[in-house]
């Protein structure tokens, strides 16, 4: 039963159980939906950036408890650093929990440290069908950017007319 | 008499015996004895099973219905062969019994073909019911789409029974198709084909089954079942992935056109067009999968030997006791509560999502479904976004139940409910 409790740490059902930053942002500069379609599992992820840093993150939905912890501890997280970092962090997080070794550092439970609070999904590299529960947040975090991204472009080309 | 009901016979079901023959029962689950409860997703497979399908690719890979040579012989022999003890399994003839993909490969070719054919240009109407699984809903919604035609589903009662009378009330002239599950994947229920059938012929609409999770469970028989179209999903019933069997009545898939086109469904062929081949070989293009009817050909002399009565006893026993031992558990809520219920309990723990219930219960060496089923009308017909589902089989035992019920109280404990 260790697997269990390993996976199921004191933090994540805390997350579980009282989401933060579970709102909506008024005034985006984006927003995505991510969705499991073979669980159902659906979260709206809202992200503010200026000048290439994130200023606000929050999200709504539903789904178990690992992908909701998750996606509140990603919120935890991410807020005042920058677009850039983020993507390093998701892509460290993305294989710790898929029990894949650091891209960079050599040594698991330095880069573990150099998670902070995220490396309580570690226990998630037991349970691989879990992965993707993980990262649903995640997921829709970097698409919200990039629609962001997208968006800004779009209205830079519209003043430049 | 249906496997199920109480019975005035006495034959006890000898598990012990059955489970020596499916060797996945041997496997240890992260430091457990696996407990399946998942056979309504696939039913494990006896050794007798995985020996025919070895016997085909080692001893026989030939093509049917093809070749001169003796290998192919013997595999045609063979799979006709299986195809007509697969028509005796159903009651049917071997003429009105084809080899599919599977249920949902069955449900698309009926849909594109009878569907098609009977709802025209447009005005027509499909009914289903709120307990359909997506493979019985979608393939409708594609012909629905073609044709302009509109799909209601009729409701289910507060104890998973669907409502007959607003069947009754509901169907026209513009019925056209009739389609509903012989049993629900998720709240188990029987639903009384035989009536559905009466009401649909009616009113002149084809009764299409999605047998499924019926074939398992019950005895089939399509003539006092009455439908026009019966499925079975060969892996539910112990024999291998990729293979289904669709019953249909001789007059009309004689009058059906094909649905896929390819080689052993045609009369001639030139270049501008062809001519087809009677059923069941004109809805079966290409090679069909015949390692697979191997494997189901021992599965039925298998399930010839069993004495069904006796099973459906101790399944219903069983199902009966995982029910009232979780609908006694505090934050526990079980789903439905039909007439007729077979093969699966479907519950929802307060305070974890399903999918840590589901992962509480691996990580005990339990394997449940956990999820939408397939079945997300009826999930929001339920108002919950996902269930827990424990399903049954021939070589369930009491100790799975007891491993369920602590794999819940485990999870409750995980998540200090």
């Amino acid at each position: 039963m260790s697997d269990l409790d390993d996976l199921y740490q004191t933090l994540i059902l805390d997350h579980n159980r009282a989401p933060r930053n579970f709102r909506q942002i008024g005034s985006p500069s984006g927003h995505a939906e991510g969705r499991n379609p073979l669980c159902g599992d659906t979260f709206d992820v809202w992200v503010s950036v200026a000048d290439g840093v994130v200023t606000d993150v929050a999200f709504l939905g539903q789904g178990c408890a690992i992908s909701k912890a998750s996606a509140s501890m990603m919120t935890t997280i991410i807020k005042g650093k920058p677009v850039e970092e983020v993507q390093h962090l998701f892509e460290r997080f993305r294989r710790m929990v898929t029990g894949r070794a650091p891209a960079d550092e050599g040594d698991k439970s330095a880069a573990r440290k150099s998670l902070g609070c995220l490396s309580a999904f570690a226990g998630v590299a037991a349970f691989p069908i879990r992965v993707k529960c993980a990262t649903l947040a995640w997921h829709a975090l970097m698409k919200a950017v990039d629609e962001g991204a997208e968006r800004a472009k779009g209205s830079v080309t519209k003043h430049a007319l | 008499m249906r496997v199920g009901e109480p019975a005035a016979g006495t034959a006890v079901w000898d598990g012990g015996r059955v489970r020596a023959e499916f060797p996945m029962l041997a496997r240890a689950l992260r430091g457990n004895p696996l407990v399946y409860l998942d056979s309504a997703a696939t039913a494990l497979k006896p050794q007798l099973m995985v020996d025919a399908v070895s016997e085909y690719y080692r001893h026989v890979s030939a093509n049917v219905a093809r070749g001169v040579h003796t290998p192919s012989q013997e595999a045609t022999e063979r799979f006709e062969d299986v195809r007509a003890a697969a028509a005796r399994f159903l009651g049917a003839t071997p003429g009105e019994t084809v080899f599919t993909g599977g249920t949902t490969a069955s449900l698309n070719l009926v849909a594109q073909t009878i569907g098609r054919q009977r709802l025209g240009k447009g005005g027509g109407e499909i009914l289903v019911s709120e307990l359909e699984h997506h493979s019985n809903l979608v393939p409708w919604q594609l012909v629905a789409q073609a044709t302009n035609a509109t799909i209601r589903a009729i409701p289910i009662d507060s104890s998973g029974d669907l409502d007959l009378d607003w069947l009754a009330r509901n169907r026209s002239g513009q019925t056209r198709v009739v389609a509903v599950c012989h049993v629900s994947n998720v709240l188990g229920t029987v639903n009384p084909v035989r009536r559905i059938a009466d009401l649909a012929h009616e009113v002149g609409a084809v009764c299409v089954v999605d047998g499924a999770q019926g074939a398992p469970h019950l005895p089939v028989d399509v003539v006092a079942l009455g439908c026009d179209f019966y499925t079975v999903s060969v892996h539910k019933l112990f024999g291998p992935t990729g293979l289904g069997l669709l019953y249909g009545r001789r007059a009309l898939l004689e009058a059906m056109p094909p649905w896929q086109g390819g080689g052993g469904m045609i009369g001639s062929v030139s270049i501008e067009r062809s001519t087809y081949a009677p059923p069941p070989a004109r809805f079966e293009a290409g090679t069909p999968p015949i390692g697979e009817v191997y494997g189901l050909g021992a599965v039925l002399e298998y399930l010839g030997a069993w004495d069904w009565e006796a099973l459906g006893r101790f399944e219903a026993g069983l199902v009966e006791r995982a029910r009232s031992e979780l609908a006694a558990m505090s934050g526990v809520t079980v789903f439905g509560a039909p007439q007729e219920r077979v093969g699966v309990v479907t519950f929802a723990v307060d305070g974890v999502h399903p999918h840590d219930v589901g992962t509480a219960l691996d990580a005990g060496g339990v394997c449940v479904r956990a999820g939408h089923h397939c079945a997300q009308p009826l999930m929001a017909k339920l108002g919950v976004p996902a269930t827990v589902r424990a399903s049954f089989g021939p070589y369930s035992i009491e100790e799975d139940v007891a491993a369920l019920v602590a794999g819940v109280r485990r999870a409750q404990k995980v998540f200090g409910q």
